[in-house]
């Protein structure tokens, strides 16, 4: 803990003023905020504030119009080629509500395929790393395993393992137990739980409160496409400063 | 909608069903046939199935003729529609465009009017090299029959690719996998389940249209059929001969509709 606490002053994701569009619909409207590394920030806020999509701009999954976006040494809003792309996302790696796994490999070889055809690495060592992970998210057994053959949660484990194979710096989680039944939810957040403990810097979506409350070193409140409001959880969630924050928090807990 | 209706809008082409009950109706039909031949028969006609016996060995050949031009027209149009396809789903505008306009093209003309444009726009030999090759009738019908199979096939690469969710893309592209890979790696893996049926249901229908090439003269196994009539100069032989063609291909297409039939009902479940 001493290790991380020296690391936290340096910011590792830093977003200046970003707006992003569809079409005529304006989804972001000037969000700024900043991430150090190690640390956990939390975004909270109703459907449709943009919450999706402001992390799929952080990788660049989605381009922005105005403001700008670091991620360690990449400017995320300057990138134009697919090498760049590419570079970024293996530096910021997205776990999906969907987990989005590949129906046609098994467990294993989902964690394996990036690693070995992105990253060209050993495909020995990159077994080995893989088995590792999947033992790490409590899947040892079901390396062999398709996808359509899992649950929900240990599908959403397998996408993280999946994830955390390419070494990223940063992982970003958009509602990742949105879709899943209620036992299950705790073994992802479990699994989330630990890669905060190892250290990692993760960028969550969430509708869990509690989850939020605990592990967050800042929550921030989006709505209408910006952030109404952000702070420490016990400021966020024991003193909200703003109405509109209020009003969503005393509908939610 | 009926529900036939709605099963060839998820289909995504009409859909070609052979059921027992047609084998049982053709089969009438040669039964009856060879009633009426025999009723007509002349006092010293050989019997009929004898006759059907007799010139069985010809249209056997003529069949396997058909087989082959099947065979190759549907090897010829995979190739060239795959390459259709994928043109189709190009991020150049200009070749997305053009593979669009040529597939629309041959999928929407009448085969027969392919056919006889192969026929007659081709040379019946080319000088290359002072070497001169000729190209045979059969090979032109082959190359005809292969263009709508190439726009057929285009159709079914490019449904099959744009039927996998976009998540999938998005999962792949935040791996950092570039176009390219996710399209071999991630999304074409998914799509041959998908392309199968409808493909072996272009197989069938192409195999039915391997006969058109009678018309332009290959000496195919309906060719062969109306020379043995010819030959034989009965007219009450006319529909048991045609319904024991027609038998023929039954006995070859309905096999492969009933493959058709369960690997679509295979590949309906999962996914």
């Amino acid at each position: 803990m001493t290790a991380m606490s020296e690391t936290r002053a340096e910011p590792i994701v830093v977003l200046t003023d970003v707006h992003q569009s569809f079409g005529d619909v304006e989804v972001l409207k000037g969000v700024s905020m900043s991430v150090a590394k190690g640390g956990v920030a939390c975004i909270i806020g109703p459907s449709g504030s943009g919450k999706s999509t402001l992390l799929r701009c952080i990788n660049g999954l989605v381009p922005i119009q105005r403001g700008s976006i670091r991620v360690a040494d990449f400017d995320v809003h300057t990138l134009r080629t697919d090498h760049e792309r590419i570079a970024l996302r293996k530096e910021v790696s997205m776990v999906f509500q969907q987990y989005n796994l590949f129906p046609h490999k098994t467990a294993l070889q989902n964690v394996m395929m990036a690693p070995i055809h992105v990253l060209r690495e050993n495909e020995r060592e990159v077994r080995e790393r893989a088995i590792a992970l999947l033992r790490k998210v409590g899947l040892a057994a079901k390396q062999d395993a398709y996808p359509g053959e899992l649950s929900g949660g240990q599908q959403q484990r397998v996408a993280i393992a999946r994830s955390l194979a390419m070494r990223p710096e940063v992982m970003l989680f958009d509602e990742v137990t949105a879709a899943l039944d209620p036992e299950t939810v705790k073994e992802v957040l479990n699994t989330i739980r630990e890669l905060v403990r190892d250290g990692m810097t993760c960028i969550i979506v969430t509708h869990e409160m509690r989850f939020a409350r605990e592990i967050a070193d800042a929550v921030h409140f989006t709505d209408g496409g910006m952030i109404v409001e952000s702070g420490s959880p016990t400021a966020l969630f024991d003193h909200p400063q703003k109405e509109r924050t209020r009003a969503f928090l005393s509908q939610i807990l | 909608m009926t529900r036939q209706a709605l099963r060839e809008r998820v289909a995504g082409s009409f859909t070609w069903r052979l059921q027992p009950a047609h084998g049982v109706a053709i089969v009438v039909a040669f039964l009856v046939g060879c009633g009426i031949a025999q009723a007509q028969a002349q006092r010293n006609d050989p019997a009929i199935l004898e006759t059907i016996w007799k010139w069985t060995p010809l249209l056997a050949r003529g069949f396997v003729f058909n087989l082959a031009i099947s065979f190759l027209a549907m090897s010829i149009g995979t190739i060239a529609g795959f390459f259709l396809g994928f043109a189709q789903i190009s991020l150049l505008p200009p070749v997305r465009r053009g593979s669009f306009f040529v597939t629309h093209f041959f999928r929407n003309a009448p085969w027969l009017v392919l056919l006889f444009y192969c026929m007659f726009l081709l040379p019946f030999q080319v000088t290359m090299f002072g070497i001169t090759v000729p190209i045979p009738d059969w090979t032109k019908a082959t190359l005809g029959l292969a263009l709508p199979v190439m726009a057929n096939v285009s159709e079914i690469v490019r449904g099959a690719v744009q039927s996998i969710p976009t998540t999938q893309w998005e999962a792949a592209a935040s791996l950092a996998f570039n176009r390219r890979q996710t399209l071999w790696m991630i999304v074409f893996p998914q799509c041959v389940k998908r392309m199968l049926p409808p493909w072996m249901n272009l197989y069938a229908i192409l195999t039915m249209a391997t006969v058109l090439a009678s018309i332009v003269g290959v000496a195919e196994m309906m060719t062969l059929t109306q020379r043995a009539l010819a030959a034989e100069n009965r007219p009450g032989l006319l529909l048991a001969f045609y319904s024991y063609v027609l038998l023929w291909f039954f006995v070859y297409c309905y096999p492969i509709a009933r493959w058709t039939v369960r690997l679509e009902a295979r590949y309906a479940v999962r996914q």
